[in-house]
């Protein structure tokens, strides 16, 4: 608790509020927090209660819940009580909205970044929608000559390559 | 239109694409652990994972629009097969990995062009589930067509399979892109676009990934089965609930 005082609703700001919830770190990827993830997409104090609206990453990812109950946890730890936590679906999360250093960090815990730009309704035709995307730039030694091993990797956001050039294994972030 | 019958309709769209994403997710996650090589093992859970999710995601949306008691996880573990309005196609039931393959391909052109004209949906559930799950859908599709192209490209006996999957599985797809009075209610109040082209699209696809992993394309005027929407299934559906259904009945207040 913040100077050992239970904090009213009304002492706390939307900063601090932003501030506390960098505690909160993807247990997946426990490099970044949900704020550096963008999932966190709105945060409004009144004077009787904190909302604050998520959109999630995948549709399946299992990590979800727990970010839920963890953002509830730290925030009430903080003696904010009078929480709401919203879940809005629609735009769509994309890793578009993730800073560039943000991407900085995913790079130096070795998980390459995303770095297609994300999805847009291109085509229609069949090819081009499974065209593979180009090779994926290797966090260990920046080479681009890696290769693909599969499309799915050890999380529901990661994919995973290959480096010719250090061979080393390494997870790319995918874009979404 | 009266907002009780809109409502109504919407719940019934949510249920449909929730279900088939139910079970289709159900029947990719027995691979885990018995696919033919790690990759595609954890390839498989994933897209079942994904699958499994986007089923919440309509569920929830389901039974919120219900507004009764019944909570997702009520409408998942405590309907009945006749309640379920899956296609045919994402219940059946198979072992051999050529099957499970075609199955998913065939899913997956349709998934991936329905979600693409969701994403148009003025309702902002729906919309936020769709742009959400066309991202997905890519990669989904990305993966079995790799698959459709390498076994029907690759060794006589993989060749064998996989034409056999087509042939066996062609007659549940038709079921996929029939649209029902609840899809043209909600087109004509402006809440989803048309979704009338989506078969010449999925042929159109389907057809072309046939053509260049050798195989033979079917003609789409074959006659196809079809009940699933209206909750008459094949004996599959009731396997996999007594199996999905079973602990949450047994124990109805079972927590982790």
């Amino acid at each position: 608790m913040r100077n050992g005082n239970i904090m009213s609703v009304a002492a706390i700001t939307k900063d601090e509020i932003l501030e506390i919830l960098q505690e909160v770190k993807d247990p997946e990827i426990p490099a970044v927090s949900v704020i550096e993830m963008g999932m966190v997409r709105e945060v409004i104090v009144s004077d009787t209660q904190v909302k604050i609206v998520i959109t999630p990453t995948y549709s399946g990812c299992p990590a979800m819940g727990w970010i839920h109950n963890e953002i509830k946890k730290v925030l009430e730890s903080e003696g904010i009580s009078n929480l709401i936590i919203k879940t809005r679906l629609s735009p769509a999360w994309t890793t578009d909205w993730m800073s560039d250093e943000t991407k900085l960090k995913l790079k130096e815990s070795g998980i390459a970044p995303p770095q297609n730009k994300t999805y847009e309704f291109e085509s229609s035709d069949l090819f081009n929608i499974i065209k593979v995307p180009m090779a994926i730039i290797c966090p260990f030694c920046d080479s681009d000559d890696t290769k693909i091993i599969s499309e799915f990797g050890s999380t529901a956001c990661k994919s995973l390559h290959y480096c010719n050039s250090c061979l080393q294994g390494f997870d790319h972030f995918k874009c979404h | 239109m009266s907002i009780d019958a809109t409502k109504k309709a919407l719940f019934n769209f949510a249920i449909k694409h929730a279900d088939d994403r139910l079970i289709l997710g159900h029947r990719l996650a027995e691979w885990c652990s018995t696919a033919p090589i790690l990759e595609e093992d954890i390839a498989m859970s994933n897209i079942a994972l994904d699958l499994l999710g986007q089923s919440v995601l309509f569920l929830k949306y389901a039974a919120e629009l219900e507004n009764s008691n019944r909570t997702e996880d009520d409408l998942a573990y405590l309907r009945t097969e006749k309640e379920f309005r899956n296609a045919l196609l994402c219940e059946q039931n198979t072992d051999d990995f050529a099957y499970a393959i075609a199955r998913q391909f065939f899913f997956d052109v349709y998934d991936y062009f329905l979600m693409e004209a969701l994403s148009k949906s003025t309702d902002e559930q729906i919309r936020g589930i769709a742009e959400k799950s066309v991202k997905e859908a890519k990669y989904h599709l990305r993966h079995s067509s790799e698959w459709m192209l390498r076994l029907g490209d690759g060794t006589e006996e993989s060749h064998k399979r996989i034409a056999e999957a087509v042939e066996f599985l062609w007659m549940y797809t038709g079921e996929l892109c029939e649209t029902d009075a609840d899809d043209e209610l909600l087109k004509s109040e402006g809440i989803i676009p048309d979704l009338s082209g989506l078969k010449a699209k999925w042929y159109e696809s389907v057809s072309q990934l046939l053509a260049k992993a050798t195989l033979e394309v079917p003609s789409i005027d074959l006659f196809m089965q079809s009940g699933g929407r209206k909750g008459y299934h094949t004996e599959n559906l009731g396997h996999i609930l007594s199996d999905m259904q079973y602990l949450r009945r047994l124990y109805p207040d079972a927590k982790w």
